[in-house]
């Protein structure tokens, strides 16, 4: 029997992720653990504690854009 | 009043340079295996030989390990562009952020939808199917690197847009002129053409682990048989990307291929440095110290390459900031004295428009603006106090170029070396090409490495060329907290490298399923 002949007519996304999902290999298992790893480690952990946002509106930003970009040129940095 | 320290600087471009680079370990392979996986697996639906379908499989495995350690890794350079590079962010708003939004919502929803029919779709959808989804998962790959290139090419030359001064951001006017500038076209092509060369010399070398191993000889054989022809056209294609690329660093950027030569003081009919050593005795740009202890030059050919003419004045770094000479569009080339003063215009009357807006003082805010807009194209200069900031650092971009290009040289000979033995039936039972072959796979990282230096490297002080340097760019940090995050991403981008490599490396050494 072919390979074609064992595929179902109907396509069916979710019964595909199901039956990916549930016949993983060790392999496919190490790798989703990485990813969700990283993901915790980005989002959970890097993003709140390290890049809090300070600004808030548009406003705020633009204009603390604007101040830094003037205040830069009259007072150069020490980085030659 | 000292907002910015050097090591500030320092520590969050070597964090963003770590990270980037980190970033281009991953992707080359993908984009690169990505087009050998695919071609195996259309070879497997027209003859219907299964040997090209578990060639195909065990690749895709790679592929997959691959990306799922690597993806994701680039959410962190965008991180980092809101954190330490906040006034950037800000200042280049939507030019910047549309291209990566796109990128985000179709490039990779594109590859992430059809990678689960590549991995779990083999007994559930049809064989053109498959291969459709193999194709379209490359080709989302693919298109999420044009747009992140769309954005890093709007750096280096920034285009299609202006700068409103209420809003202190750069806004798009033409996204025509952002998604096909010149510039972001042909560094799409020489990027995404590199890394298929490092995908076919990873095919090459892994398969010639397995000659050498004397196993899985048949699964080898057929992968170094797509890997080779494909190799050899993806380096070929590189030295005419290549040559595009200098091209466009010539028009855009001449300080970048000044700094690539070495070239102090310019001339008509510049040859181009094939191998030299640059002398460790010059400082700085203006020390009258010879820059080279020797060179081999290819007469006229930087000429050639840069201006389409053999005679054509190649502007030195010393030319460059004396100014004086003539453009190829016909006009005069202003000092760095000259732009600087301009620059500080344009700053002032950003100052001057911030403070008439405020008062209600519409009328001199408009002349304020006007005068911004004149002045704009060298706002950058505004920033620098000294010509030598506008010297990127010439060593490392010199001999990165030319390493560069010596490995792009090798890789060339190799494939087509390879190609001619595949051809004679020879690959088998040549153990010295299985070994060059396998240690070859480094090189062709170091080679993409070595890219990008030479173009983030050759164009320093710029984050946009021309108009905002790297000291108004960066955000007003604790230098210590940007060495926390360098030692965490360090450690994080480690393991997942060593993660990577053992993973591969263990599949590698499982093989293709018999």
């Amino acid at each position: 029997m072919t390979e074609d002949a064992t595929i179902p007519q109907k396509f069916n996304w979710f019964k595909m992720f199901w039956a990916g999902f549930t016949s993983m290999s060790i392999l496919g298992k190490t790798l989703w653990v990485v990813v969700i790893v990283k993901l915790i480690i980005m989002f959970a952990i890097l993003k709140p504690f390290f890049f809090p946002d300070f600004l808030g509106s548009k406003d705020d930003k633009a204009s603390y854009v604007g101040e830094e970009l003037v205040d830069r040129s009259l007072f150069p940095s020490t980085s030659e | 009043m000292e907002l910015l320290n050097s090591s500030l600087l320092e520590w969050s471009r070597a964090q963003f340079a770590m990270t980037a680079g980190y970033h281009w370990l991953f992707v080359p392979l993908t984009l690169g295996l990505g087009i050998i996986m695919s071609i195996i697996e259309s070879i497997y639906v027209k003859t219907g030989d299964e040997k090209w379908k578990k060639a195909a499989k065990f690749w895709q495995l790679i592929f997959g390990i691959n990306f799922a350690i690597g993806v994701a890794t680039g959410i962190i350079l965008e991180f980092q562009f809101g954190t330490n590079w906040s006034n950037y962010s800000w200042f280049v708003g939507d030019i910047f952020g549309a291209p990566l939004a796109i990128e985000g919502i179709v490039a990779f929803f594109l590859e992430a939808t059809f990678i689960s029919i590549m991995f779990f779709g083999w007994k559930r959808v049809s064989k053109k199917m498959h291969l459709a989804s193999t194709w379209l998962t490359v080709a989302g790959a693919t298109l999420s690197a044009y747009w992140i290139l769309v954005a890093n090419a709007w750096m280096q030359y920034p285009a299609g847009m202006q700068f409103n001064p209420e809003t202190v951001r750069n806004e798009m006017v033409s996204f025509w002129s952002v998604a096909l500038s010149p510039f972001a076209v042909n560094k799409f092509f020489h990027t995404v053409v590199s890394a298929w060369g490092l995908g076919a010399a990873f095919v090459s070398g892994v398969s010639a682990w397995y000659l050498l191993k004397n196993r899985n000889n048949d699964f080898a054989l057929k992968s170094i048989k797509v890997s080779a022809v494909f190799g050899l056209a993806s380096f070929l294609l590189l030295a005419v990307t290549g040559d595009g690329s200098a091209y466009q660093v010539a028009q855009k950027q001449p300080m970048k291929l000044a700094a690539m030569e070495g070239l102090y003081d310019g001339k008509e009919g510049a040859g181009l440095i094939a191998v030299g050593m640059l002398n460790p005795a010059k400082k700085i740009y203006a020390d009258n110290v010879d820059p080279y202890v020797f060179k081999v030059e290819l007469p006229k050919m930087l000429s050639l390459m840069g201006y389409r003419n053999t005679n054509a004045f190649v502007p030195g770094i010393n030319n460059i900031i004396g100014g004086g000479y003539a453009l190829p569009d016909g006009s005069t080339a202003l000092s760095f004295d000259e732009k600087k003063a301009r620059g500080q215009k344009a700053i002032e009357a950003l100052a001057n428009f911030q403070v008439a807006k405020k008062e209600g003082r519409d009328a001199e805010a408009a002349q304020y603006e006007a005068a911004l807009r004149e002045n704009y194209a060298y706002f950058g200069y505004g920033y620098l106090t000294d010509a030598q900031q506008l010297v990127p650092n010439v060593p490392l971009t010199f001999y990165s170029f030319r390493v560069m290009v010596i490995i792009g040289g090798y890789f060339i000979l190799l494939f087509l070396l390879l190609c001619w033995y595949n051809y004679k039936k020879k690959v088998e039972t040549s153990r010295w090409l299985q070994y060059v072959l396998l240690w070859s796979i480094p090189l062709a990282y170091i080679a993409g490495q070595l890219g990008w230096v030479v173009a983030e490297v050759g164009r320093q002080p710029w984050t946009i060329q021309d108009v905002l340097p790297l000291q108004a760019a960066i955000s007003s940090l604790p230098t210590g907290n940007v060495i926390i995050t360098f030692t965490l991403f360090a450690l994080l981008f480690t393991a997942l490298l060593i993660a990577e490599v053992s993973i591969m490396v263990k599949q590698i050494k499982k093989g293709p399923e018999e």
